[in-house]
């Protein structure tokens, strides 16, 4: 049985108390964002009914809303997950350079992740930075101005991160 | 130089910080609205200030704010829309990561004035550490009772939570926001009733854009007559523009809308031209929702007037030779890029983000974006331009939220402007994988009729 640690919980909880008597299910996405982080980047199903339980909530509520944001992954990813914006203003910066050069380092394709269970390489819409276009999420932060040198910069350290993190 | 109402303060070192912040004169309004005016007389400043929304629909802030419904008994709730999603805009984020006080003092002067007691910041999953800059001003302002139980004596209490969505453009619709708010698909409901009535947890609620609450500030500090003397007409105060695509400094900046499109996009004070010396071609200047209009209707109006960067002139000739001041996203678009694969993006994005409750919407959606993938792969008919024009007619007022018109308009534009462009893709399938059509005639001197 998963379980979200002692720290998690009392953040679970703090996040619970901002919401109304029976409004709990406010906490829900909230919630799923702990899960996510907690239990490997992704969203299980085992994940979601854990989340289900903390909230009294029937599990379909939490899949129908788990299924409809975008941030949440229902599938296992790799340790870093690149997501590359490719709307409009990043369009007209190169992003789409940026996403071939990507694939090419990593040899995988858009929503794949490299063998050693390090990359994803997902593609988004607008992460609301345009004017610091091309630019990438990579966990909490955005790594912006991408350039062909900085994103071999960002898998290097990234290589660097795991290997001194194992 | 224009007057800055809002990011004035932005490059004081530390005015992240409340010490700073108070230091430089934060958090007066919240005092003199606390201690010497009711929450009406607030309303009323803002009233009178003539604040329109900054969201993108440009609504009187105002008067929004006099609809709420008060019941005896029933909580009523603020809730800041932080969820930037529009393409082309991040002047939220900006005002949120360098001014997170700006943000709270506005939000606790408008709490008042609206008898919220627990006001919710809506912010989108994406802006991640931007929450933990937002926790940490406002565990600031509580630990010098600007927040929090019985502020600064005023007997008011207050508290901000932020929450954070998980990557869903339509959450910035009003009502969206307010389904994910309370833990559900981000789907919008049928209006009326509308949020000031049936809102948040079916209390009356209003919801407000980042820039509109930060506005407060100042309309308070100096009164909502002052603040409408800046600007023009129904453009009062100052704008923030996200300028980004092909310019030399994209950034946010801060107008007093007297300015033309031409100064805005040529000035080293503000975008600083167009890099490489390559020419411009077109611009959206509102957000990727309002129409793109290419160089001549955009520096000029079709009556041949210099076109200036407020709400009025901005839409002036309407959808056929104008546009819309929208969310202040200014994307602008040099000589080599290509309206045809734009369009395609645009499109992918509204299919993405279509939460599908509406059938015109949500299908409509992705055949343009199929039909759009088509004509940019060479292998588009040209009865296809006729197609996506009738395609995105019948989503236009179809559907139950702004989203459907969001994804028509650009369509509809992009055809109106550069049909052209359109065709010749499609008859020269070859050459068009190879090169871009370029600038064409979209710069050329408009006919204005005598």
């Amino acid at each position: 049985m998963i379980q979200f640690s002692e720290a998690t919980l009392k953040e679970a909880d703090r996040i619970i108390a901002r919401y109304p008597e029976g409004k709990q299910k406010s906490a829900l996405i909230p919630l799923l964002h702990l899960a996510q982080d907690e239990f490997g980047g992704w969203l299980s199903p085992e994940a979601m009914d854990y989340v289900a339980k903390i909230l009294q909530l029937k599990p379909i509520e939490v899949y129908e809303v788990a299924t409809f944001y975008s941030m949440f992954n229902l599938k296992p990813v790799g340790r870093y997950v690149f997501e590359v914006c490719q709307t409009g203003p990043c369009m007209l910066n190169g992003s789409d350079n940026i996403i071939d050069y990507i694939k090419e380092r990593l040899s995988i394709g858009v929503g794949e992740t490299t063998r050693d269970g390090l990359f994803t390489l997902k593609t988004v819409e607008c992460l609301g930075a345009c004017g610091y276009a091309p630019l990438m999420q990579l966990g909490k932060h955005y790594r912006e101005h991408l350039t062909k040198e900085k994103v071999d910069k960002i898998i290097e350290e990234c290589k660097a991160n795991a290997a001194l993190n194992n | 130089m224009a007057r800055k109402l809002l990011l004035e303060k932005a490059h004081v070192e530390g005015i992240r910080f409340f010490d700073v912040y108070r230091r430089e004169g934060g958090y007066r309004s919240l005092e003199k609205a606390l201690k010497t005016m009711t929450p009406d007389e607030v309303t009323e400043e803002v009233k009178k200030s003539g604040l329109r929304g900054r969201g993108g629909a440009g609504f009187p802030a105002g008067m929004k704010w006099s609809f709420l419904a008060k019941p005896e008994g029933v909580p009523r709730h603020l809730v800041c829309n932080a969820d930037e999603s529009e393409p082309g805009t991040f002047k939220d984020r900006y005002l949120m990561e360098f001014l997170p006080h700006l943000l709270i003092e506005g939000l606790v002067v408008s709490s008042y004035a609206l008898g919220s007691h627990d006001t919710y910041i809506y912010i989108r999953g994406e802006y991640a550490w931007i929450v933990d800059i937002l926790e940490q001003a406002i565990a600031e302002a509580k630990q010098h009772n600007f927040l929090g139980k019985n502020i600064l004596g005023s007997g008011f209490n207050c508290e901000i939570h932020v929450q954070r969505g998980a990557g869903a453009y339509i959450c910035g619709e009003e009502t969206a926001l307010l389904e994910s708010l309370e833990g559900k698909r981000g789907n919008p409901r049928i209006k009326p009733p509308f949020p000031a009535v049936k809102g948040l947890w079916d209390r009356p609620t209003v919801v407000n854009n980042v820039e509109t609450l930060a506005a407060v500030v100042p309309i308070i500090n100096d009164g909502g007559e002052e603040y409408a003397k800046i600007g023009v007409g129904k453009s009062t105060g100052t704008k923030l523009i996200s300028a980004c695509g092909n310019i030399n400094k994209p950034g946010v900046y801060e107008i007093d809308m007297t300015i033309s499109v031409e100064e805005f996009i040529y000035s080293d004070e503000y975008c600083g031209g167009i890099p490489n010396g390559k020419k411009l071609k077109a611009c959206i200047p509102g957000g990727s929702s309002v129409p793109i209009l290419p160089a001549n209707l955009l520096l000029k109006t079709a009556k041949g007037d210099a076109r200036m960067m407020n709400y009025e002139s901005l839409a002036d000739g309407g959808f056929a030779t104008g546009s819309m001041m929208g969310s202040g996203g200014f994307i602008v678009f040099d000589e080599d890029q290509c309206i045809v694969r734009h369009t395609l993006t645009l499109e992918r994005f509204y299919r993405h983000e279509s939460c599908g409750q509406c059938s015109p919407c949500r299908e409509g959606t992705g055949w343009m974006e199929k039909i759009l993938h088509n004509i940019e792969y060479g292998k588009g008919k040209i009865t296809d331009i006729d197609l996506l024009w009738d395609i995105q007619r019948k989503i236009e007022g179809n559907t139950i939220c702004p989203l459907g018109d969001a994804a028509a308009w650009p369509m509809a534009a992009a055809i109106r402007h550069f049909r052209d462009e359109f065709e010749w893709h499609i008859l020269n399938p070859e050459e068009s994988q190879r090169r871009n059509y370029g600038l064409a005639h979209y710069a050329d001197p408009i006919y204005v009729p005598a």
